[in-house]
Protein backbone atom coordinates (compact mmCIF):
# COMPACT_ATOMS: atom_id res chain seq x y z
CA UNK A 1 0.00 0.00 0.00
CA UNK A 2 2.52 2.31 1.08
CA UNK A 3 4.45 1.53 -2.30
CA UNK A 4 1.94 2.17 -3.80
CA UNK A 5 1.05 5.51 -3.28
CA UNK A 6 4.93 6.48 -3.73
CA UNK A 7 4.52 5.16 -7.03
CA UNK A 8 1.91 7.50 -7.55
CA UNK A 9 3.90 10.88 -6.52
CA UNK A 10 5.56 10.87 -9.74
CA UNK A 11 2.42 10.49 -12.13
CA UNK A 12 0.68 12.69 -10.06
CA UNK A 13 3.09 15.83 -10.30
CA UNK A 14 3.42 15.11 -14.23
CA UNK A 15 -0.27 15.48 -14.21
CA UNK A 16 -0.80 18.33 -12.14
CA UNK A 17 1.94 20.37 -14.18
CA UNK A 18 0.20 19.52 -17.62
CA UNK A 19 -3.09 19.93 -16.20
CA UNK A 20 -1.81 23.09 -15.42
CA UNK A 21 -0.50 24.37 -18.69
CA UNK A 22 -3.45 23.33 -21.04
CA UNK A 23 -5.69 24.86 -18.43
CA UNK A 24 -3.78 28.45 -18.66
CA UNK A 25 -3.60 27.31 -22.91
CA UNK A 26 0.85 27.46 -22.69
CA UNK A 27 3.09 25.96 -24.92
CA UNK A 28 4.93 23.20 -23.16
CA UNK A 29 6.09 20.81 -26.15
CA UNK A 30 8.98 23.77 -26.84
CA UNK A 31 9.77 24.29 -23.13
CA UNK A 32 10.30 20.40 -22.54
CA UNK A 33 12.20 19.87 -25.76
CA UNK A 34 14.69 22.80 -24.21
CA UNK A 35 14.79 20.79 -20.93
CA UNK A 36 15.41 17.67 -21.91
CA UNK A 37 18.73 19.24 -24.22
CA UNK A 38 19.85 20.89 -20.90
CA UNK A 39 19.27 17.64 -18.75
CA UNK A 40 21.82 15.76 -21.76
CA UNK A 41 23.96 19.14 -21.27
CA UNK A 42 24.09 18.15 -17.10
CA UNK A 43 24.68 13.93 -17.76
CA UNK A 44 27.40 14.93 -20.35
CA UNK A 45 29.27 17.11 -17.21
CA UNK A 46 28.85 14.69 -14.81
CA UNK A 47 30.26 11.18 -17.12
CA UNK A 48 33.69 12.37 -16.14
CA UNK A 49 33.02 12.12 -12.57
CA UNK A 50 31.57 9.03 -13.04
CA UNK A 51 34.35 7.47 -14.73
CA UNK A 52 36.67 8.70 -12.48
CA UNK A 53 34.78 7.40 -9.17
CA UNK A 54 33.96 4.25 -10.55
CA UNK A 55 37.40 3.85 -11.40
CA UNK A 56 38.39 4.34 -8.21
CA UNK A 57 36.03 3.10 -6.08
CA UNK A 58 36.81 -0.30 -7.93
CA UNK A 59 40.23 -0.18 -7.49
CA UNK A 60 39.28 0.50 -3.44
CA UNK A 61 36.80 -2.14 -3.81
CA UNK A 62 38.69 -5.41 -5.80
CA UNK A 63 41.73 -4.81 -3.69
CA UNK A 64 39.91 -6.01 -0.73
CA UNK A 65 40.04 -2.58 0.91
CA UNK A 66 36.85 -1.40 0.98
CA UNK A 67 36.27 -5.01 3.13
CA UNK A 68 38.48 -3.96 5.40
CA UNK A 69 37.20 -0.53 6.39
CA UNK A 70 33.52 -2.33 6.07
CA UNK A 71 34.48 -4.80 9.10
CA UNK A 72 35.87 -2.00 10.92
CA UNK A 73 33.17 -0.23 10.74
CA UNK A 74 31.05 -3.06 11.84
CA UNK A 75 30.78 -2.82 15.32
CA UNK A 76 29.73 0.82 15.06
CA UNK A 77 26.95 -0.13 12.83
CA UNK A 78 25.99 -3.37 14.51
CA UNK A 79 25.29 -0.83 17.68
CA UNK A 80 23.45 1.36 15.39
CA UNK A 81 21.32 -1.43 13.78
CA UNK A 82 22.15 -0.41 9.86
CA UNK A 83 24.02 -2.68 7.35
CA UNK A 84 27.94 -1.71 7.79
CA UNK A 85 28.03 -0.74 4.16
CA UNK A 86 25.65 1.90 4.62
CA UNK A 87 28.39 3.62 6.59
CA UNK A 88 30.76 4.91 4.40
CA UNK A 89 27.99 6.22 2.08
CA UNK A 90 27.08 8.13 4.30
CA UNK A 91 31.00 9.15 5.70
CA UNK A 92 31.49 10.24 2.41
CA UNK A 93 28.30 12.29 1.73
CA UNK A 94 29.81 14.71 4.21
CA UNK A 95 32.42 15.73 2.15
CA UNK A 96 31.56 15.10 -1.62
CA UNK A 97 28.29 14.05 -3.30
CA UNK A 98 30.25 11.85 -5.91
CA UNK A 99 32.24 9.84 -3.81
CA UNK A 100 29.01 9.26 -1.91
CA UNK A 101 27.22 8.04 -5.38
CA UNK A 102 30.35 5.91 -5.60
CA UNK A 103 29.68 3.63 -2.49
CA UNK A 104 25.72 3.91 -3.54
CA UNK A 105 26.32 2.39 -6.97
CA UNK A 106 28.99 -0.12 -5.07
CA UNK A 107 26.18 -1.17 -2.99
CA UNK A 108 23.52 -0.95 -6.24
CA UNK A 109 26.27 -3.83 -7.57
CA UNK A 110 27.11 -5.82 -5.04
CA UNK A 111 23.75 -6.42 -2.86
CA UNK A 112 21.02 -4.72 -5.07
CA UNK A 113 19.39 -1.56 -5.10
CA UNK A 114 16.63 -3.28 -3.39
CA UNK A 115 18.35 -4.48 -0.81
CA UNK A 116 18.10 -2.90 2.95
CA UNK A 117 21.45 -1.31 2.47
CA UNK A 118 20.85 -0.37 -1.29
CA UNK A 119 17.38 0.98 -0.03
CA UNK A 120 18.54 2.83 3.11
CA UNK A 121 21.41 4.66 1.57
CA UNK A 122 19.11 6.16 -1.33
CA UNK A 123 16.74 7.30 1.49
CA UNK A 124 19.91 8.59 3.38
CA UNK A 125 21.52 10.35 0.09
CA UNK A 126 18.36 11.86 -0.81
CA UNK A 127 17.85 13.92 2.60
CA UNK A 128 21.09 14.66 3.23
CA UNK A 129 24.04 17.52 1.31
CA UNK A 130 27.38 17.68 1.30
CA UNK A 131 27.85 19.65 4.68
CA UNK A 132 31.46 20.53 4.58
CA UNK A 133 31.82 20.93 0.73
CA UNK A 134 28.96 23.40 0.97
CA UNK A 135 30.18 25.66 3.87
CA UNK A 136 33.60 25.65 2.00
CA UNK A 137 32.19 26.90 -1.45
CA UNK A 138 29.60 29.39 -0.10
CA UNK A 139 31.63 31.07 2.83
CA UNK A 140 35.33 31.11 0.96
CA UNK A 141 33.17 32.76 -1.88
CA UNK A 142 32.57 35.89 0.40
CA UNK A 143 35.76 35.24 2.44
CA UNK A 144 34.23 34.16 5.78
CA UNK A 145 37.09 32.59 8.18
CA UNK A 146 35.03 32.41 11.62
CA UNK A 147 31.77 29.94 10.57
CA UNK A 148 29.81 30.28 14.24
CA UNK A 149 26.97 28.12 15.06
CA UNK A 150 27.00 27.07 11.29
CA UNK A 151 28.39 23.79 11.62
CA UNK A 152 27.03 22.71 14.71
CA UNK A 153 23.43 23.38 13.01
CA UNK A 154 24.53 21.55 9.88
CA UNK A 155 25.90 18.50 11.21
CA UNK A 156 22.25 18.15 13.53
CA UNK A 157 20.10 18.88 10.28
CA UNK A 158 22.79 15.90 8.26
CA UNK A 159 22.26 13.88 11.56
CA UNK A 160 18.56 13.85 12.42
CA UNK A 161 17.83 12.91 8.65
CA UNK A 162 20.15 9.86 9.03
CA UNK A 163 18.12 9.31 11.98
CA UNK A 164 14.71 9.97 10.22
CA UNK A 165 15.60 7.56 6.93
CA UNK A 166 17.02 4.72 9.54
CA UNK A 167 13.63 4.77 11.03
CA UNK A 168 11.68 5.67 8.05
CA UNK A 169 13.29 2.49 6.23
CA UNK A 170 12.16 -0.05 9.02
CA UNK A 171 8.48 0.88 8.03
CA UNK A 172 8.73 1.40 4.89
CA UNK A 173 11.18 -1.51 3.50
CA UNK A 174 9.63 -4.84 3.40
CA UNK B 1 38.20 17.61 -1.11
CA UNK B 2 37.43 15.66 -3.92
CA UNK B 3 40.81 15.11 -5.36
CA UNK B 4 42.17 14.17 -1.61
CA UNK B 5 39.30 11.61 -1.26
CA UNK B 6 40.26 9.80 -5.05
CA UNK B 7 43.59 9.83 -4.65
CA UNK B 8 43.27 8.32 -1.35
CA UNK B 9 41.07 5.38 -2.80
CA UNK B 10 43.28 4.57 -5.08
CA UNK B 11 46.23 4.62 -3.41
CA UNK B 12 44.96 2.72 -0.35
CA UNK B 13 43.24 0.39 -2.73
CA UNK B 14 46.91 -0.39 -4.93
CA UNK B 15 48.47 -0.84 -1.36
CA UNK B 16 46.64 -3.31 0.01
CA UNK B 17 45.59 -4.82 -3.12
CA UNK B 18 49.25 -5.55 -3.66
CA UNK B 19 49.46 -6.60 0.27
CA UNK B 20 46.51 -9.06 -0.15
CA UNK B 21 47.57 -10.08 -3.31
CA UNK B 22 44.85 -9.42 -5.72
CA UNK B 23 46.69 -6.97 -7.87
CA UNK B 24 46.94 -9.37 -11.03
CA UNK B 25 42.74 -9.65 -10.53
CA UNK B 26 42.24 -6.28 -10.03
CA UNK B 27 43.52 -5.14 -13.62
CA UNK B 28 40.37 -6.33 -15.45
CA UNK B 29 37.70 -4.87 -13.09
CA UNK B 30 39.41 -1.67 -13.38
CA UNK B 31 38.68 -1.80 -17.43
CA UNK B 32 35.15 -2.71 -16.97
CA UNK B 33 34.59 -0.11 -14.59
CA UNK B 34 34.96 2.53 -17.02
CA UNK B 35 32.36 0.86 -19.12
CA UNK B 36 29.95 0.27 -16.15
CA UNK B 37 30.51 4.27 -15.90
CA UNK B 38 29.38 4.79 -19.55
CA UNK B 39 26.48 2.76 -19.14
CA UNK B 40 24.90 4.15 -16.49
CA UNK B 41 25.34 7.72 -18.21
CA UNK B 42 23.19 6.46 -21.13
CA UNK B 43 20.31 5.57 -19.06
CA UNK B 44 21.23 8.96 -17.46
CA UNK B 45 20.63 10.80 -21.04
CA UNK B 46 17.18 9.25 -20.48
CA UNK B 47 15.98 9.83 -17.72
CA UNK B 48 17.56 13.21 -16.22
CA UNK B 49 17.08 14.62 -19.98
CA UNK B 50 13.19 13.45 -19.29
CA UNK B 51 13.13 15.40 -15.54
CA UNK B 52 14.09 18.08 -16.97
CA UNK B 53 12.16 18.37 -19.83
CA UNK B 54 9.15 18.47 -17.14
CA UNK B 55 11.38 20.82 -14.75
CA UNK B 56 11.34 22.89 -17.45
CA UNK B 57 7.70 23.25 -18.76
CA UNK B 58 7.36 24.04 -14.55
CA UNK B 59 9.49 27.13 -14.81
CA UNK B 60 8.15 27.47 -18.46
CA UNK B 61 5.19 28.02 -16.56
CA UNK B 62 5.42 29.98 -14.19
CA UNK B 63 5.39 28.03 -11.44
CA UNK B 64 8.67 28.60 -9.87
CA UNK B 65 7.69 32.38 -9.50
CA UNK B 66 4.43 31.04 -7.78
CA UNK B 67 6.61 28.73 -5.58
CA UNK B 68 8.50 31.80 -4.23
CA UNK B 69 5.57 33.85 -3.40
CA UNK B 70 4.24 30.91 -1.29
CA UNK B 71 7.98 31.04 0.18
CA UNK B 72 7.65 34.65 1.36
CA UNK B 73 6.36 34.63 4.80
CA UNK B 74 8.14 31.52 5.55
CA UNK B 75 11.24 33.48 4.76
CA UNK B 76 10.27 36.60 7.07
CA UNK B 77 9.72 33.83 9.77
CA UNK B 78 13.44 32.47 9.32
CA UNK B 79 14.93 36.00 8.53
CA UNK B 80 13.17 38.05 10.53
CA UNK B 81 16.19 41.10 10.47
CA UNK B 82 16.97 40.81 6.81
CA UNK B 83 16.43 44.08 5.03
CA UNK B 84 18.15 43.44 1.73
CA UNK B 85 15.21 42.69 -0.94
CA UNK B 86 17.96 41.54 -3.16
CA UNK B 87 19.03 39.22 -0.69
CA UNK B 88 15.53 37.50 0.35
CA UNK B 89 14.90 37.38 -3.45
CA UNK B 90 18.01 35.27 -3.79
CA UNK B 91 17.59 33.08 -1.25
CA UNK B 92 13.66 32.28 -2.28
CA UNK B 93 15.08 31.45 -5.70
CA UNK B 94 18.18 29.08 -4.12
CA UNK B 95 15.49 27.27 -1.55
CA UNK B 96 12.67 26.81 -4.41
CA UNK B 97 15.51 25.77 -7.21
CA UNK B 98 17.04 22.98 -4.36
CA UNK B 99 13.61 21.84 -3.42
CA UNK B 100 12.97 20.89 -7.24
CA UNK B 101 16.40 19.62 -7.63
CA UNK B 102 17.42 22.49 -10.22
CA UNK B 103 21.02 22.06 -9.43
CA UNK B 104 22.22 24.24 -12.02
CA UNK B 105 20.04 27.24 -10.55
CA UNK B 106 20.44 26.81 -7.11
CA UNK B 107 24.17 27.16 -6.56
CA UNK B 108 24.85 30.67 -8.60
CA UNK B 109 21.74 31.86 -6.62
CA UNK B 110 22.95 31.16 -3.15
CA UNK B 111 26.28 32.40 -3.96
CA UNK B 112 24.49 35.57 -5.29
CA UNK B 113 22.78 35.46 -1.72
CA UNK B 114 25.96 35.24 0.35
CA UNK B 115 27.38 38.10 -1.49
CA UNK B 116 24.20 40.49 -0.86
CA UNK B 117 24.15 39.16 2.75
CA UNK B 118 27.92 40.32 3.29
CA UNK B 119 27.30 43.81 2.28
CA UNK B 120 25.15 44.00 5.63
CA UNK B 121 27.15 41.74 7.48
CA UNK B 122 28.84 44.38 10.03
CA UNK B 123 31.74 41.69 10.75
CA UNK B 124 33.12 41.14 7.14
CA UNK B 125 35.77 38.00 8.71
CA UNK B 126 32.49 36.83 10.28
CA UNK B 127 29.41 34.89 9.66
CA UNK B 128 26.36 36.82 10.24
CA UNK B 129 22.81 35.21 11.98
CA UNK B 130 21.52 35.30 8.60
CA UNK B 131 24.37 33.41 6.66
CA UNK B 132 24.45 30.62 9.41
CA UNK B 133 20.84 30.41 8.69
CA UNK B 134 20.79 30.37 5.38
CA UNK B 135 23.50 27.59 4.82
CA UNK B 136 22.01 25.34 7.75
CA UNK B 137 18.93 25.25 5.98
CA UNK B 138 20.18 24.62 2.60
CA UNK B 139 22.68 21.98 4.00
CA UNK B 140 19.53 20.07 5.81
CA UNK B 141 18.45 19.35 2.35
CA UNK B 142 15.57 20.19 0.71
CA UNK B 143 15.34 18.57 -2.43
CA UNK B 144 11.57 16.64 -2.78
CA UNK B 145 12.20 14.26 -6.04
CA UNK B 146 16.12 12.53 -6.07
CA UNK B 147 15.47 11.91 -9.91
CA UNK B 148 19.45 10.98 -10.21
CA UNK B 149 19.07 8.52 -7.55
CA UNK B 150 16.46 6.78 -9.16
CA UNK B 151 18.05 6.88 -12.42
CA UNK B 152 20.51 4.58 -10.59
CA UNK B 153 18.30 2.43 -8.55
CA UNK B 154 16.10 1.43 -11.89
CA UNK B 155 19.69 1.13 -14.06
CA UNK B 156 20.54 -1.42 -11.18
CA UNK B 157 17.50 -3.41 -11.85
CA UNK B 158 15.06 -2.30 -8.83
CA UNK B 159 11.60 -3.30 -8.67
CA UNK B 160 10.13 -0.03 -7.80
CA UNK B 161 12.81 2.34 -8.32
CA UNK B 162 11.02 5.31 -7.26
CA UNK B 163 9.79 3.86 -4.33
CA UNK B 164 12.07 5.82 -2.20
CA UNK B 165 10.44 9.04 -2.92
CA UNK B 166 8.37 8.63 0.41
CA UNK B 167 10.19 7.91 3.05
CA UNK B 168 12.92 10.42 1.27
CA UNK B 169 10.64 13.12 1.67
CA UNK B 170 9.32 12.96 5.10
CA UNK B 171 13.55 12.22 6.15
CA UNK B 172 14.05 15.62 4.19
CA UNK B 173 11.33 17.28 6.08
CA UNK B 174 12.69 15.97 9.17
CA UNK B 175 16.07 17.52 8.91
CA UNK B 176 15.12 20.51 7.72
CA UNK B 177 12.10 20.80 10.45
CA UNK B 178 15.54 20.05 12.91
CA UNK B 179 17.33 23.02 11.47
CA UNK B 180 14.27 25.65 11.82
CA UNK B 181 13.99 24.93 15.11
CA UNK B 182 18.36 25.18 15.47
CA UNK B 183 17.85 28.32 13.57
CA UNK B 184 15.20 29.74 15.85
CA UNK B 185 16.64 28.86 18.89
CA UNK B 186 20.14 30.65 18.41
CA UNK B 187 18.74 33.45 17.07
CA UNK B 188 16.72 34.07 20.54
CA UNK B 189 20.29 32.93 22.43
CA UNK B 190 22.37 35.61 20.69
Amino acid sequence: MISYIANLILPFLIFSIVLYGILKRKDMYDPFLKGVADGFRIVAEVAPTLIALFFAIQIFRSSGALDLLVRFLAPAASFLQIPTEVLPVIFAKLFSSSAATGFLLDIFKTSGPDSAAGFLSSVILSSTETCFYIMSVYYSSVHIRKTRHTLRGALLATFAGIAASVILCRVFYS
Amino acid sequence: MINYIWSFLILIGLVIGSINGNIVSMSDSILASSKEAIELCILMFGVVGLWSGIMNVAVSLGIITKLQSLLSPFLSFLFPNLKSTKAREYISTNITANILGLGWASTPSGLKAMEELQKENPFPDTASNEMCSFLILNISSLQLIPISIIAYRSQYGSVHPANIILPGIIATCCSTLTAIIYIKWKDRHT
